[in-house]
């Protein structure tokens, strides 16, 4: 099995809808009882971020997201998945589940 | 010698995907198994011209290429094991009414949707045509390490992300099958008129590669209307090659051609996989539709015989399942000589293809025949200047050049 990032893009700081919310439950249920389930969760927009370098000893902070862009990441998914297009396939489901584009990524093998 | 290095590339030709796609599924790493499909042709580019053929090529190169294989992963023991647990786990055990043939995983992993089209082409040619980097590079014009490169790019891709070599799901099934047919017309289509100015106009390497593709996934897919479609459709555009260039490099239109010249063993070819399609009752899809356009071309003996009112009969059964300008375009070209040129260009006037060549030749064409010659003049201008095969622009300025007027 291989693990996947999916990530959740949007260009508004807009919250999941009531509909969009419980869509995205049943999408959640159907990941844990199909065990493709690791973890996943919601973001705080880019104005919440902070980006810190701590290369030098004494870290650096710096107020807002290290890009800005006209869409970002607002939730993501980790998806366990025997190959690409079992991914695909639970991707395509968790955008229509949260109504919004996903990327989907897979993380580097051991 | 030379007996032999005949029977190398006709075993080249014919073992290649079967090759490299029993290796894929083997060693379940595609790098690894073109890079030794590659080295079993190289021994026996070395071995055959002194210990003769094989009495069984294939056999041999499999055996060969495993072990070369075997050899070299008994360095890299668990990377085996982790491709293999990656690879073997796809299999697909629901019958989909395609025939299951490594070379067909191979096909829709290098034509898989998460892959971007140029990748997908370049995949197919060098995975299943067995054309080297330099091949596929010429062919596309595109420099030679950046389409090494293109194609290494794919490969990680497909190990990192885990595209698997497999058949599809059956719901994805029609979708990944009309991907893999647009990859062999994308191929086609170069060939059959390519798009640079510095290419060779009409390209019968490409054509016939892609042909030979089609033929081998329409073996591979034998209930498939649009496979069968598809390849009737090449053949029949194949058949009038000769016909479509003349001999000052000027390309000829279908009403100027010499039909004497056209292939008819492809055209009997074509014209029986269409009858067959027809035969088969179910609906056609656009593949089939644009075989039945060219089989009527094809079926008059001179432009003036053509039977105009199947082939606008056939572009509006097109229409409806794909209302795009293009397709539009061509059926006013059709509606032209059934109706007229004032009922065509009122058609076509209003698509939006300002950026399209065939817009322009077409409007130029029709300006023409209505007489209206400053207007036809201007219209050929605008198609010369967006055309890129020499052998239109040609074609184009000497018909722009013949306008009557100032």
């Amino acid at each position: 099995m291989a693990q996947y990032l999916l990530s959740v893009l949007a260009d508004t700081t807009d919250l999941a809808t009531p509909e969009e919310m419980a869509a995205i439950d049943v999408f959640n249920e159907q990941l844990q009882a199909d065990g493709h389930w690791v973890f996943a969760g919601g973001l705080g927009s880019p104005g919440t971020a902070t980006v810190v370098d701590g290369r030098d000893g004494q870290p650096v902070f710096t107020d807002g997201p290290y890009l800005e862009s006209k869409e970002h990441i607002i939730g993501f998914w980790i998806i366990e998945a025997p190959h690409l297009d079992v991914a695909l396939r639970l991707a395509g489901l968790g955008s229509k589940s949260c109504n919004r584009r996903v990327e989907l990524r897979p993380f580097l093998g051991e | 010698m030379t007996d032999v290095g005949e029977v190398i590339t006709r075993v080249h030709r014919e073992e290649w995907a079967r090759l490299v796609a029993t290796l894929a599924r083997r060693l379940g790493d595609l790098d690894v198994a073109e890079e030794m499909a590659a080295e079993a042709f190289a021994i026996a580019v070395q071995r055959w011209p002194v210990d003769g053929v094989p009495p069984n090529p294939g056999a041999w190169l499999t055996t060969t290429a495993r072990r070369k294989a075997i050899d070299q992963l008994r360095r890299e023991v668990r990377r085996e094991e982790k491709h293999m647990e990656a690879l073997m786990l796809f299999d697909n055990p629901e019958p989909l009414g395609i025939i299951d043939d490594d070379r067909l995983r191979l096909v829709f992993t290098c034509c898989h949707p998460a892959l971007s089209m140029e990748a997908r082409i370049a995949l197919t040619l060098r995975m299943v045509g067995g054309l080297t980097v330099p091949e596929i590079a010429r062919a596309f014009l595109v420099e030679e390490a950046a389409m090494g490169r293109r194609i290494t790019r794919a490969k990680a891709k497909i190990k990192a992300a885990r595209i698997p070599f497999g058949v599809p799901f059956r719901e994805d099934l029609p979708a990944r099958v009309s991907g893999v047919l647009a990859v062999l017309y994308l191929i086609f289509n170069e060939g059959y008129l390519a798009s640079g100015p510095e290419k060779e106009p009409v390209r019968g390497d490409l054509t016939a590669e892609a042909i030979r593709l089609t033929r081998l996934v329409r073996a591979l897919l034998p209930d498939d209307g649009e496979a069968a479609g598809l390849l009737a459709l090449m053949l029949l555009a194949e058949a009038r090659r000769a016909a479509r260039v003349s001999a000052s490099g000027e390309l000829v239109a279908l009403h100027e051609q010499d039909r004497g010249a056209w292939d008819r063993e492809l055209i009997a070819e074509g014209h029986a996989l269409v009858r067959a399609r027809l035969a088969s009752g179910q609906a056609p899809g656009r593949y089939q539709i644009l075989a039945a356009i060219n089989a009527v071309h094809t079926d008059a003996r001179a432009f003036r015989d053509t039977d105009w009112s199947q082939v606008v009969a056939l572009y509006d059964q097109l229409v409806r399942l794909d209302p795009s300008p293009i397709v539009r375009l061509n059926r006013a070209i059709a509606v032209a000589e059934l109706d007229g040129p004032e009922v065509a260009l009122a058609q076509v006037d209003h698509l939006p293809l300002d950026g399209y060549h065939a817009f322009h030749a077409t409007r130029a064409e029709l300006l023409r025949r209505l007489g209206r010659f400053g207007e036809s003049r201007a219209a050929y201008d605008r198609a010369i200047g967006l055309a890129g095969n020499t052998a239109e622009t040609a074609y184009l300025t000497r018909r722009r050049n013949q306008l009557a007027g100032p």
